[in-house]
């Protein structure tokens, strides 16, 4: 008997009960749309983190200070250190420092007012490094940061905050902290990376912050940009040997007093949170999968136990164990397959929307291992009952009432 | 082989002290107690016994539906007792018929795709399998009832056709387990009256029913007490055994 008459019955069994097997399938369909579609979201965040990281610049290394590690000379981040990082000769690598100081601060504008998050005082190659496009406007220059001019580029949210959507912030004249500021230009966007706005800051000339606002203090960091993504790893020896030097850091210390942290190690940390995140969802989805696939095993019991007359009989005319445990196999695959199929478009669907402020990216691998995980629910959890079934004495299902 | 039934014809059923026993210990309970008979082809056997007595478990062993705890069954010279399950499956298709009395035609399924069914499992191609499904179907006058579904059938009509479901596959053995046990009077003649052409045409037929006008029909009746076999008396010689039509 071949394998599509075999089929044509299991079909039958399927469709007798159309209600009982369409419950089955909408098991397995939820099971199969949650796996893809939480994987879907786990990827799609992990995908935003990693955009949002890049647009920081992977070529960044940030130097920061005040971490301790006591040397018994002086271990600030000045501006003599910043010289020393920027010699060609003991740190070829480093393509440009900038000394940064950092203030929150109320910028004023007329009327309204508003606490940006960061003002950075720094010099003009910071735009490059912390990957800053000036959107409109102009950045200010070396001149600018000689003469410690009081001009600054505001970030998008900043500006928006303070002048609205009518008035274009660029040659208006600003408060920060009392003094006056001329605004040369805005940033572009660059979007959240989830916990702080990185279009929430005003950039200043170092000098001019420092005098107004600050003081000629140590610098609170130094961002350098690498020549290229692939020197970070020289770059940060360089800069390494040069600090130790500097603050006189014993060769094998335990502890340094400043930390170097590169943008693609915050990469990584970020997307192993995010895939950790991925895991985590497609684990709690997978149970519910795993939900589904008993409720087949219970429909295809009920289904047993309530045709077990009609296996008597076909097992009286001759049925083989065989054919009787395929018919059953497939009537539980079928189930499976089914509600994979529509679980599969469900979460297709799905994905053109945007959940929790996430768009979801559907992984094809996801897709395949669902529907391949449906055939394997099918097969496993239809076969106790299948196998039950086909191992049945005739004469009892016979005798079944 | 010789004796009673001419040369070169063995027996379709040869059954020696078979015994059958439910449960264990003193509450064992013997539904067979030790049975021993045989039945020559084109024979027409009632098997008659109140309640208890044991016949429907000897239908059981002898249809291989069930096995005996002790004993030997020989079908068309075959000792039954020795085949696995895929084996009996196979006995159950080609050599024995089976007629219920519950019909047990398989719902939702035409008549033509229930006669079809014992044809289909043995492997024949879905051609042949409706010819005979239909020739089989117009035997038993329901030809232009194949696509009707078991419940738009009336009783008489759906043991009709089981009986044509158990002889499309041209067994040995046709066995009836009370065929006419839930028919009213007119359909259990027809089904009778099928089965008789039928052994005419020298089929041999084993039935098992509790009412003598039905055993009527048959040449020899075997009485079953308490498991075991009280008396065998024949009334008509054997249909002279041709090729079946």
């Amino acid at each position: 008997m071949s394998f599509f008459e075999i089929f044509g019955f299991a079909l039958r069994g399927v469709a007798a009960n159309k209600l009982r097997s369409g419950l089955t399938v909408l098991g397995i369909l939820i099971g199969v749309a949650a796996v893809i579609l939480l994987v879907a979201v786990g990827t799609g965040s992990a995908k935003q983190v990693e955009d949002s990281l890049a647009a920081l610049g992977t070529n960044t290394l940030t130097v920061q200070g005040g971490r301790g590690g006591d040397t018994g000379y002086r271990t600030d981040l000045t501006l003599d250190i910043v010289k020393a990082l920027q010699d060609k000769e003991s740190a070829p690598d480093v393509k440009s420092v900038s000394p940064v100081v950092n203030s929150a601060q109320t910028l004023t504008f007329g009327d309204a007012s508003y606490d940006v998050n960061s003002v950075i005082g720094t010099y003009p190659s910071y735009f490059a490094a912390s990957n800053s496009v000036v959107a409109s406007g102009s950045g200010f220059t070396e001149e600018d940061v000689d003469q410690a001019a009081r001009v600054v580029v505001l970030g998008p949210t900043t500006a928006e905050e303070l002048f609205g959507t009518t008035v274009d912030p660029v040659g208006q004249r600003i408060g920060i902290a009392g003094q006056i500021y001329s605004v040369i230009g805005v940033l572009a966007k660059k979007g959240s990376t989830g916990f702080n706005d990185p279009d929430d800051v005003a950039i200043a000339p170092l000098p001019a912050v420092q005098r107004s606002l600050t003081g000629y203090g140590p610098v609170s960091s130094i961002t350098i940009e690498a020549a290229s993504a692939d020197a970070v790893a020289a770059a940060k020896a360089e800069i390494t040997a040069i600090l130790n030097a500097k603050m006189h850091v014993a060769d094998g210390a335990s502890s340094t007093p400043y930390q170097i942290r590169d943008a693609s190690q915050l990469l990584e940390t970020r997307t192993a949170t995010a895939e950790t995140f991925t895991v985590l969802l497609g684990a709690v989805a997978g149970i519910s999968l795993v939900v589904g696939g008993i409720g087949i095993t219970n429909i295809m019991m009920v289904s047993v136990t309530e045709r077990t007359r009609e296996i008597g009989i076909r097992k009286a005319l001759g049925a083989p164990r065989r054919v009787i445990l395929t018919q059953f196999l497939i009537e539980a695959t079928l189930l499976s397959l089914a509600g994979g199929g529509l679980g599969v478009a469900a979460a297709l669907i799905g994905a053109n929307f945007e959940i929790v402020g996430i768009k979801p990216v559907v992984m094809p691998d996801s897709v395949a291992l669902a529907l391949g995980v449906c055939v394997a629910i099918g097969l496993f959890f239809g076969s106790y009952p299948a196998s039950r079934a086909a191992g049945l004495r005739p004469i009892d299902a016979l005798r079944y009432e | 082989m010789t004796g009673p039934y001419g040369r070169e014809q063995r027996p379709v059923l040869d059954v020696v002290d078979l015994v059958k026993t439910y449960g264990e210990g003193e509450t064992a309970v013997h539904a067979l107690a030790g049975v021993s008979m045989t039945v020559a082809p084109g024979d027409y056997v009632a098997i008659m016994g109140s309640s208890g007595s044991g016949k429907s478990t000897l239908m059981n062993i002898v249809g291989c539906l069930d096995v005996p705890t002790s004993g030997t069954y020989r079908l068309d010279g075959v000792d039954v007792s020795e085949l696995n399950e895929s084996q009996l499956a196979l006995v159950r298709n080609r050599r024995i018929g089976f007629v219920f009395q519950s019909f047990n035609l398989i719902a939702r399924t035409s008549a033509l795709a229930n006669v079809e069914l014992p044809l289909a499992y043995a492997g024949i191609k879905p051609a042949v399998r409706r010819e005979r499904a239909l020739a089989a179907l117009d035997m038993v006058g329901l030809a232009n009832r194949a696509e009707h579904d078991p419940n738009q059938l009336s009783g008489g009509q759906q043991q009709r056709v089981a009986v044509a479901r158990a002889l499309v596959s041209q067994p040995a053995l046709l066995l009836a387990d009370e065929p006419t046990g839930n028919l009213d009077s007119r359909s259990t003649a027809d089904v009778l009256s099928i089965l008789d052409g039928l052994n005419a045409q020298g089929r041999t037929i084993v039935l098992i029913t509790h009412e003598d006008e039905v055993a009527a029909h048959a040449h020899r009746t075997i009485r079953l007490v308490d498991g075991l076999v009280v008396s065998d008396v024949r009334r008509r010689d054997i249909t002279p055994v041709g090729v079946p039509a």
